[in-house]
């Protein structure tokens, strides 16, 4: 059987920068698996700017963006197959995989798990009333219309305020097609402040807040319209709100889950995240096996999935050179009050400087807070925030002197003045 | 006063402008600099798509190389949409020369080779 070093399984942003680091620290003898065609996973398909302002300073496109990274690959001659099906990994670290070469197996003493994330669709949120056509995740239409110039219709509405969405609702706005409005059930938005700006007041697109799609009727197998309406704290229809949109199109951008079917048989556990329970270096409970990237919690900025991902290489040099213990010399991190998940899940005690870098959510907009990172009673780490809401990643680095590392659990919570 | 959100970066600054057009809330000059000119003269990147032939794609992504003014957007998407190009085309060629008087040109953002 071939072997390899490192098995990178994904070449988008994560697996390429992952690779990419990876191969600096010395790590030469990589495999990238892509399904794709082409190396650079979803931006492909994310024409608009607004990427690499932390990587490279500089406003760049998803296809530049990502087009710096594959060069980069190809410059370093790090191998990758594409059009390629990863199957299965085993718990001895074999990949599996299928191209027009046929079935392969392959053994990787490490392998990095870069799989991204998929969208929510309409069986996924129950959505109410007929499944006709003219009903597609936000993606899905992104990429009709991005790669293959393809505008899915011309009345649209959109479930969802993800940023996926909001693009959508402007880049189909600027190809003709009439967006009637967004709805987004939660009272504020799931997307950027900017997006809201430059792609629904741009375009005078009205923002339903509280409010979802309760009926999609369609009974002759075509979209015809949709039944909006208003919901109650508790997310219930609140009666005698509901208003009709007569539309070809329901764009549904109503979330995205890391895509970890790669992992479902290797009895690890997963997080709140819903991508794999990591240490700090983004490495599994199976030794050896990391995952970085959307797969492991979904980022609202690329310019972050590289350095995670580079992170995640980090830990693969340490393991490949015995430095990364599998001891049970662990300290649980958990997000208690105002906080919705917290990278990573435990903390492994290892002898170097690395700084701890913890990354989380809350779970609801917040103004005037503290952020409060404690080990047991002892406060680490306190932030001030003027406001804070879900959909911006908190990103904080941490001295790891500053921490006993004893087994005593760490915990990210608000704090309310 | 004028509160804007500032769209230069994904972080969204929170800008407030009084009637002297002075600028706080923002993290960094390039929000001052925005929230001036949103209230002066708007103005936005423009990304898109044009036809190609090509072995490999049938769309090329572009993008206006300097913000356009926001008036002119829908006019930029009826030339870049009148558009069809071959392959080979590399990053930052361009696609379309100063367009609609405005010194902006209309670049491509993708290599494809063939």
């Amino acid at each position: 059987m071939e072997q390899f070093d490192l098995v990178i399984i994904g070449g988008g942003s994560a697996g390429m920068s992952a690779a990419i680091e990876s191969y600096n620290l010395g790590i030469k003898d990589i495999l990238i698996l892509e399904k794709n065609n082409y190396l650079g996973g979803i931006l492909n398909q994310c024409i608009h700017n607004g990427f690499g302002l932390q990587e490279f300073k500089e406003e760049l496109t998803g296809p530049e963006f990502m087009s710096r990274f594959s060069k980069k690959v190809n410059e370093l001659g790090i191998k990758y197959e594409l059009n390629t099906n990863v199957l299965g990994i085993s718990k001895d670290k074999v990949v599996s995989y299928s191209n027009k070469d046929g079935y392969k197996e392959v053994k990787a003493k490490a392998i990095i798990l870069t799989t991204g994330c998929y969208e929510r669709n309409a069986g996924a949120i129950s959505l109410g009333g007929d499944r006709p056509s003219g009903v597609y995740t936000a993606g899905q239409a992104q990429l009709y219309l991005n790669n293959y110039g393809k505008l899915v219709g011309k009345k649209v509405f959109i479930l969802g305020s993800g940023d996926i969405g909001l693009i959508m609702a402007r880049r189909m706005s600027l190809e003709g097609a009439k967006v009637l409005g967004v709805a987004e059930l939660m009272p504020y938005s799931a997307g950027l402040n900017r997006n809201i700006v430059q792609c629904l007041q741009d375009f005078n697109i009205p923002l339903y807040l509280s409010h979802t799609v309760k009926e999609v009727i369609g009974p002759k197998g075509h979209l015809e319209k949709i039944v909006l309406a208003q919901v109650d704290e508790r997310f219930n229809f609140i009666p005698g709100t509901e208003q009709e949109f007569e539309c070809d199109t329901l764009l549904l951008s109503v979330g995205l889950v890391p895509n970890v079917d790669l992992l479902s048989k290797l009895g690890i556990h997963f997080a709140k995240s819903r991508g794999p329970v990591v240490n700090q270096y983004m490495e599994t409970e199976l030794e050896g096996l990391f995952a970085s990237g959307n797969v492991l919690h979904v980022h609202d900025l690329v310019d972050y999935v590289v350095s995670e991902a580079r992170e995640a290489a980090q830990g693969v040099y340490l393991f490949l050179n015995n430095k990364l213990p599998n001891t049970n010399e662990k300290s649980l991190v958990k997000p208690l009050k105002g906080v919705g998940y917290v990278v990573p899940n435990y903390i492994q005690k290892i002898d170097n400087d690395d700084k701890l870098i913890f990354k989380f959510r809350v779970a609801k907009p917040y103004k005037n807070i503290n952020l409060v990172i404690k080990e047991g009673d002892k406060v680490i780490k306190k932030i001030f925030k003027l406001a804070i809401i879900p959909s911006e990643m908190e990103i904080v680095k941490i001295d790891k002197k500053l921490f006993e590392l004893n087994g005593e659990d760490i915990t990210v919570e608000v704090e309310e003045k | 006063m004028k509160e804007l959100i500032c769209i230069v970066c994904p972080r969204g600054c929170h800008l407030t402008v009084d009637d002297n057009l002075n600028v706080s809330g923002n993290n960094c000059p390039r929000g001052e600099a925005y929230a001036k000119a949103e209230l002066t003269h708007p103005t936005r990147t423009l990304t898109s798509t044009v036809k190609i032939t090509s072995k490999l794609e049938v769309r090329c992504p572009v993008k206006t190389d300097k913000p356009l003014p926001k008036e002119k957007i829908y006019e930029a998407m009826d030339l870049i949409n009148h558009v069809k190009i071959s392959a080979p085309v590399k990053i930052g060629d361009i696609i379309l020369e100063n367009i609609l008087g405005t010194d902006v040109n209309i670049v491509a953002t993708k290599n494809i080779n063939e």
